[in-house]
């Protein structure tokens, strides 16, 4: 297959790997932001295939992960109402809210509906005239066009039961987080090429230079990865801090700008919690004042009750930072398995503790 | 049938109280296998009970004649979808549960579950696919009943089929017996029935045609067994042939180590499962099956099932190796990690 077996070549991949032993003189550490990354890295082993210098840590690309609690129950108890459907990717319904998860939910009769699309829940809007369709609006800058476009095209069509329950989030203000919080050790990231194939990478410029920190828009297949790794240990031991792209075959630097500007047109930035994290200043998407009538939250505002409470053993939060590696954690493959999981990155596709576990590495005792 | 009382429960059912059925213990992974082993077995199966092998059919003994005997529910939807159709897919799904134990599949029983207000056209074009699939499997449907429920209580319709074979003299397949040594192939390319099914789900449409690869594997097995000492078949259904892999290893105590680049995915399958986010590994099969062969017969074996319409893209993907039962997969990186079974379905990914 063109575009993904030329990127999975061993050959090539086991130069890359020559390439970096013979750049590297001294230890790094590098995060890689989505995933998607996380997922290849650990699938295809090359974490342990580096030089012993190059750590990577893993980051907070994962929307899943990084979904709030108190959304998810709110996405629950939308679900559980007799005038409402929600719609979702396959990968939210498994996330634990505080104290059920989406798929029991619809075994207890919420009407769940995984979609691949969100105008696929566009269309179940137009079917069901006499309910309110909510879609889970979830992800990062690389599924709010197709969301914003879905919600533009509502108002257009005059479809005023399809609503979305907004969990954007934004990766820069995530890396500036990251690269400020106490005890950080990132000195170079792998920048996520999918959110880069939309936003280009000039919001990342000030970043690399206010932090002198390089940055390397990456692509997902192992050849990329490597690629990638190796682009920011030359900066690194050469001192630069630039932006530079790897995934030439994705991302040009302004990415795609028709699909900023339906996002810009519908949505505007908002502070964000993030699941394990905390709130992060100008870090997420909410619709904009034309087209409040389609948020789920203000249609359906959230009840009191019990405050949403994370599990106390759980280092979701400490992961999602880049400070622990999943397989330090208490729980991990004990507690907290893809079928009983206490935290978000056990159950996506994306997510850190969930790469780990379907790669089937053991825990790591950790001396106290 | 008012004699309840030979299925009457022996033990309390061993699950949390609350709890409900999900959709994943419905997957073929660990759930299921979960559901199985504490309620199913402790309660329907005595000690050294057929029931409790787990065999792909039941192997019985009648006036010294081994039969095979198995049962299969088919709740596909849509019940129409690129290649086929339910009608054939039960069909076929139970003789292949039966050429998975190496036996000559002979008889079949259709139950047809039917929602009101399906139409009749469709139920005709099902019924004309099982009877062309009993006519190429070489079975005859003996028996059959049909019941019809209010609408909303099943989704167009349901087929349960149970089938019997003849295992011939001299036929030992289980799938306990793979050792140290042996060889491991696929019958054929991994994972087009589920793409096919889950594409016509998502009203994905792909360039390329995905269609299901049902197809009965009775010749396809005869001529393996033929050709060499075949020691385990298992037919790579739901949860693929990860999952498979697990089965095998974990019924025999060994280790099995498979190649990744080794296992044959058609292109357009392999786009789609990229597309999608899911390892065409644990993707649903319904014409594919794995085999674990002697090493000395494998590649007599190969040739055999090569010879076979079904068998053209036949492989030696792996290899078994000592305990402890456990699947490896070497990476296209040379690098090796644990395959995995899953907890339940494999969900598409977000972005």
């Amino acid at each position: 297959m063109r575009f993904v077996d030329e990127y999975r070549n061993e050959r090539i991949a086991r130069g890359l790997l020559e390439e970096i032993s013979r750049t590297v003189t001294r230890p790094w550490t590098l995060m890689e932001v989505c995933g998607g990354q996380t997922h290849t890295l650990i699938r295809a082993g090359i974490d342990q295939l580096l030089p012993a210098e190059i750590e990577l840590v893993h980051g907070p690309g994962c929307p899943v992960c990084v979904t709030p609690l108190a959304l998810i129950d709110e996405a629950i108890a939308i679900a559980k109402r007799s005038d409402a459907i929600l719609c979702s990717f396959g990968d939210m319904l498994r996330v634990p809210g505080s104290s059920e998860d989406l798929f029991m939910a619809r075994a207890a009769g919420a009407d769940v509906r995984i979609v691949y699309s969100p105008l696929d829940a566009l269309e179940v809007a137009r079917r069901n005239p006499d309910r309110t369709v909510v879609f889970f609006a979830v992800g990062f800058e690389t599924t709010a066009p197709a969301n914003a476009m879905a919600v533009k095209q509502a108002k257009e069509l005059g479809i005023e039961n399809f609503a979305l329950l907004v969990a954007h989030v934004l990766v820069p203000p995530a890396i500036a987080a990251i690269l400020v919080s106490p005890g950080n050790r990132v000195q170079g990231f792998l920048a996520p090429g999918h959110v880069c194939a939309v936003q280009g990478w000039t919001e990342y410029e000030p970043i690399a230079r206010e932090f002198h920190v390089p940055l390397v828009v990456t692509g997902f297949e192992p050849v990329d990865l490597l690629e990638g790794i190796l682009m920011a240990v030359r900066q690194l031991e050469e001192g630069r801090a630039e932006v530079e792209n790897q995934y030439v075959r994705a991302v040009g630097r302004t990415g795609n700008l028709a699909a900023q500007a339906v996002v810009a047109e519908v949505f505007e930035t908002c502070d964000r919690a993030w699941r394990g994290i905390g709130v992060i200043p100008k870090s997420g998407l909410r619709l904009r004042e034309a087209y409040r009538d389609h948020d789920a939250e203000l249609l359906f505002p959230r009840e009191g009750g019990v405050p949403a409470s994370e599990s106390e053993i759980c280092i979701a939060g400490t992961v999602l930072v880049g400070r622990a590696k999943p397989d330090a954690c208490p729980a991990y493959g004990t507690l907290c398995t893809p079928e009983t999981p206490l935290g978000a990155p056990m159950v996506s596709s994306e997510g850190a503790c969930a790469a780990y576990f379907l790669a089937g590495r053991a825990r790591r005792e950790v001396s106290s | 049938m008012s004699d309840d009382h030979e299925f009457a429960l022996r033990c309390p059912v061993p699950l949390p109280p609350g709890d409900t059925v999900l959709l994943g213990h419905g997957s073929g992974g660990k759930l299921t296998a979960q559901l199985i082993r504490d309620l199913f077995v402790p309660v329907l199966a005595g000690d050294g009970s057929e029931l409790a092998r787990l065999g792909d059919a039941a192997v019985v003994v009648v006036n010294g004649t081994r039969l095979a005997f198995t049962t299969d529910a088919f709740v596909v939807a849509p019940a129409f979808f690129p290649g086929s159709n339910i009608g054939e897919l039960s069909v076929n799904g139970t003789v292949n549960d039966l050429a998975m134990m190496g036996a000559t599949p002979l008889f079949l029983s259709a139950a047809l579950i039917l929602e009101e207000g399906l139409p009749l056209r469709d139920l005709g074009e099902v019924v004309a696919s099982m009877a062309e699939a009993c006519r190429r499997a070489g079975v005859t449907l003996v028996t059959g009943d049909t019941k019809v429920v209010e609408r909303g209580s099943a989704d167009g319709l349901f087929v349960t089929t149970s089938g019997v074979g003849v295992i011939p003299d001299g036929v030992e397949i289980g799938p306990e017996r793979a050792r140290p040594g042996d060889v491991v192939l696929v019958s054929g390319p991994v994972g087009s029935h589920g793409v096919a099914v889950m594409s016509r789900r998502a009203g994905i449409e792909f360039e390329a045609k995905l269609v299901s690869d049902t197809a009965p594997l009775t010749d396809l097995v005869r001529a393996m067994i033929a050709a060499g000492d075949v020691r385990c078949l298992r037919d790579a259904t739901r949860g693929g042939v990860a999952s498979v892999l697990n089965e095998l290893a974990e019924a025999s105590s060994v280790s099995i180590t498979a190649v990744e680049t080794d296992i044959p995915v058609l292109g357009p399958v392999r786009a789609a499962c990229e597309m999608l986010g899911l390892d065409p590994l644990y993707v649903a099969n319904e014409g594919v099956c794995v085999a674990i062969v002697a090493p000395e017969d494998a590649e007599a074996v190969l040739a055999a099932a090569r010879a076979n319409p079904h068998g053209e893209h036949a492989a030696i993907v792996g290899s078994v190796g000592e305990g402890p039962p456990r699947v490896l997969l070497r990476t296209g990186l040379g690098a090796t990690r644990p395959l995995i079974m899953l907890a339940g379905d494999q969900l598409p990914r977000i972005c």
